[in-house]
């Protein structure tokens, strides 16, 4: 397949590893902020190419998993009510809420509907009329522009049964949360290339600068990904920090102008709880006044709940990086796919779902 | 700064989606709640079909229900793989397929019409089968109560061959064999189901698979297991495989052919082509030095002119049992498991 086989290629790759053995002369600890980078690097083993001493760290870019608690109930709630047909990505289907998830309400007969485009979901509520229409909007920078689009559409087709509960991530905000973090142990950082090809990379040249790590946005498969990893290395080894874009194929410094304005345009800036962390300042996006008919938290008056997560399960460290998936006493013991314990466990892009999906023969007889 | 994580939720107390899936959920549903009230010898064989044996001959049996949607896909439709799905079920025992049955559940309010299509496709593939619909029966349920057709077909088979077709006949040493490239009828009735256009084509691998089957036995290949690759695609049926007959499988990566279709419709979609269903694909247990054979006869049929070795059955120590490693392009290995509920496309 053109553009993915080239960059999947085992002399390459093969190649690339051997740049990174032979450049790298210290321990060094890098974390790629996406969990599709994540799974990418257990699916090909990337790090058993790699120098023992350089340590991958798994970060919080998952938007299954970040997802908080107080949201997934609303969702739930929401998703149960018989005049509402609720319309989701399939991944959030089986994250846990605090007493159930997505799929045990379509089960006990709410009427969900799981969506590929968003767009989609202004279809439903058209040939809908007498039902309320609630799109669940949630993901990083990636899936905003898609989501602010159909709001925008929303209003121009007059749709008043149409509604969004929003639930968006800020990807800058959290590296500045863990850089700033006594606890961080990160020197370097990927950013993701997607993320990076709809807001460009300008705004991390300040976090790069103030924490002196170097940031490298790249891409998603195994050659892009140890060509990002070799730049880290290359600047740590020289005492170096700053924004490299290795990912130019999709991604340019000022991003996707067309993609930001429709952001600019519908959605402004708020805090946003991370499931697991806790809350970040400016790190989410709620709908602009001007979009306020269309925020299903205010159509449907539901109050916000605190988080009160205290099961014991580690997904917050996990996400910091502060620990690894198999340091949690439950990883492949209670806590298996197909019964999750945290939101890592089941999104494709969750830390803990790689672990397990891709462990090693050689480690299985440990769970 | 709070680490807290979800709270875990309690073990489903109703039937999911997820339990139809053909992976773990389904597994865990016939162990705890099928299984133990009805539990037999033949059950225990694990295999797509009970061998019985009935006066001096053996007779396979088996059965199965049709509840897709839509009815009419790219590449077939619901009343062939009706047909297709039970023949291939006990060509997997190494019967040769005569006789079906036919059970309707037709929903208030399905066009006739839609009746006729299905009906005459199921006719059409019984007569390619060499089958035949002896027996049937019709029911209707209210509107709103069914998808408008769901099709069970029951099959039973003549085993002819003297070999032991089952899991348990699997031994160290041999070579796994696949038919074909995997994955096409998951993702082709994905995308016509969601309405998904990804501007190439996609079809679903919808066949009979009974013919290259007969011409291994026929031409004395000593076949140790088939397994045809349905829900949960290959790698489910490689672990429930490796799980039965207590040895570990040895597959690269590399070495399974995928279509670039279904290869760009599982990258878009965050899908694993490993785990597509598919319809019209077997892999095959036989003995090493067997596979040149096997596979000149295999190519002779089209729908399994592409057939190729996938891996091996490895000898292990007894902990190692029942598990499948993976080799990826680059050489590193990891654990494949079965499916743990349904497929869901990814965010972004």
């Amino acid at each position: 397949m053109r553009y993915i086989d080239e960059y999947r290629q085992k002399q390459s790759i093969r190649q690339l590893a051997g740049e990174i053995q032979r450049t790298a002369t210290k321990p060094w600890r890098i974390m790629e902020i996406c969990g599709g980078q994540t799974h990418a690097i257990m699916k090909y083993g990337l790090q058993q190419l790699l120098p023992e001493s350089l340590e991958l760290i798994h970060g919080p870019g998952c938007p299954v998993c970040v997802t908080s608690l107080e949201t997934m109930d609303l969702a739930i709630s929401l998703a149960s009510r018989k005049d509402v047909i609720f319309c989701s990505f399939g991944d959030m289907l089986r994250v846990p809420g605090s007493s159930q998830d997505l799929l045990a309400v379509k089960a006990a007969g709410g009427d969900i509907r799981t969506l590929y485009s968003p767009l989609h979901a202004l279809d439903v509520a058209e040939q809908n009329p007498d039902r309320e229409v609630v799109l669940f909007a949630i993901g990083f920078e990636t899936t905003a522009p898609a989501h602010a689009l159909t709001a925008c559409l929303a209003r121009e087709r007059g749709l008043a049964n149409f509604s969004i509960l929003v639930s968006h991530f800020l990807v800058p905000p959290a590296i500045e949360a863990i850089c700033a973090s006594p606890k961080s142990r990160i020197q370097a950082f990927l950013a993701a290339g997607h993320v990076c090809s709809i807001t460009g990379y300008d705004n991390y040249h300040e976090l790069s600068r103030s924490h002196c790590v170097p940031i490298v946005v790249t891409g998603f498969e195994p050659l892009d990904i140890l060509d990002g990893i070799l730049a880290c290395v290359r600047q740590l080894e020289q005492g170096e920090h700053r924004v490299e874009n290795r990912y130019a194929r999709a991604v340019k410094a000022e991003g996707n102008p067309q993609a930001r304005a429709r952001l600019e345009e519908v959605f402004e800036i708020s805090a946003q709880t991370w499931r697991g962390v806790g809350p970040i300042p400016f790190s989410g996006l709620t709908l602009r006044p001007a979009f306020s008919a269309l925020d299903a938290r205010k159509r449907f008056s539901i109050e916000s709940r605190p988080e009160s997560d205290n099961s014991g399960c580690l997904s917050g460290a996990i996400m910091q990086g502060l620990k690894k998936p198999h340091d949690c006493p439950h990883f492949g013991k209670r806590c298996r796919p197909e019964h999750p314990l945290g939101a890592p466990m089941v999104s494709s892009e969750g830390a803990c779902a790689a672990y397990y999906r891709y462990r090693k023969r050689s480690t299985a007889d440990e769970y | 700064m709070n680490t807290d994580c979800p709270l875990p939720i309690a073990t489903e107390q109703t039937i999911r989606l997820g339990h139809g899936s053909g992976g773990e959920l389904t597994q865990r549903l016939l162990r705890q709640f099928v299984l133990p009230h009805i539990d037999n010898a033949w059950l225990q064989q694990g295999h797509d079909s009970a061998a019985l044996p009935i006066g001096n001959t053996q007779i396979a049996f088996t059965t199965d229900s049709f509840v897709i949607t839509p009815l009419f896909f790219p590449g077939g439709d619901i009343g062939e793989l009706a047909v297709f799905g039970t023949v291939n079920d006990l060509a997997m025992s190494g019967a040769r397929p005569l006789y079906l049955s036919c059970s309707l559940i037709l929903e208030e309010g399905l066009e006739m019409d839609i009746l006729q299509q299905v009906m005459a496709s199921m006719g059409r593939a019984a007569t390619a089968t060499g089958v035949q619909l002896v027996t049937g029966d019709t029911k209707v349920v209210e509107r709103g109560k069914g998808d408008g057709l769901y099709i069970n077909t029951a099959g039973i088979g003549l085993v002819e061959s003297l070999q032991t077709i089952t899991p348990q006949a699997i031994e160290v040493g041999d070579a796994i064999l696949l038919s074909g490239d995997i994955g096409r009828h998951g993702i082709a009735v994905m995308a016509q189901r969601e309405g998904l256009e990804f501007g190439f084509p996609l079809a679903s691998d919808c066949a009979p698979l009974h013919q290259p089957v007969q011409a291994l036995l026929n031409n004395g290949i000593d076949v140790h297991c088939l397994r045809d690759l349905t829900r949960g695609g290959l790698a489910t049926a490689m672990v429930e495989l490796a799980e039965t007959a207590g040895l570990e499988f040895w597959i690269s990566e590399d070495h399974i052919p995928i279509s670039e279709s279904v290869q760009g419709a599982c990258e878009l979609l965050g899908l694993d082509a490993l785990y597509a269903a598919n319809e019209g694909r077997f892999i095959a247990f036989v003995p090493a030095a067997e596979v040149d054979s096997a596979l000149n006869l295999l190519a002779a049929h089209p729908v399994s002119r592409e057939a190729c070795v996938i891996g091996r059955v490895n000898a292990v120590a007894p902990r190692d049992r029942g598990r499948v490693i993976i080799e990826n392009t680059l050489g590193c290995e990891r654990l494949l498991e079965r499916l743990p509920g349904e497929q869901l496309p990814r965010i972004c």
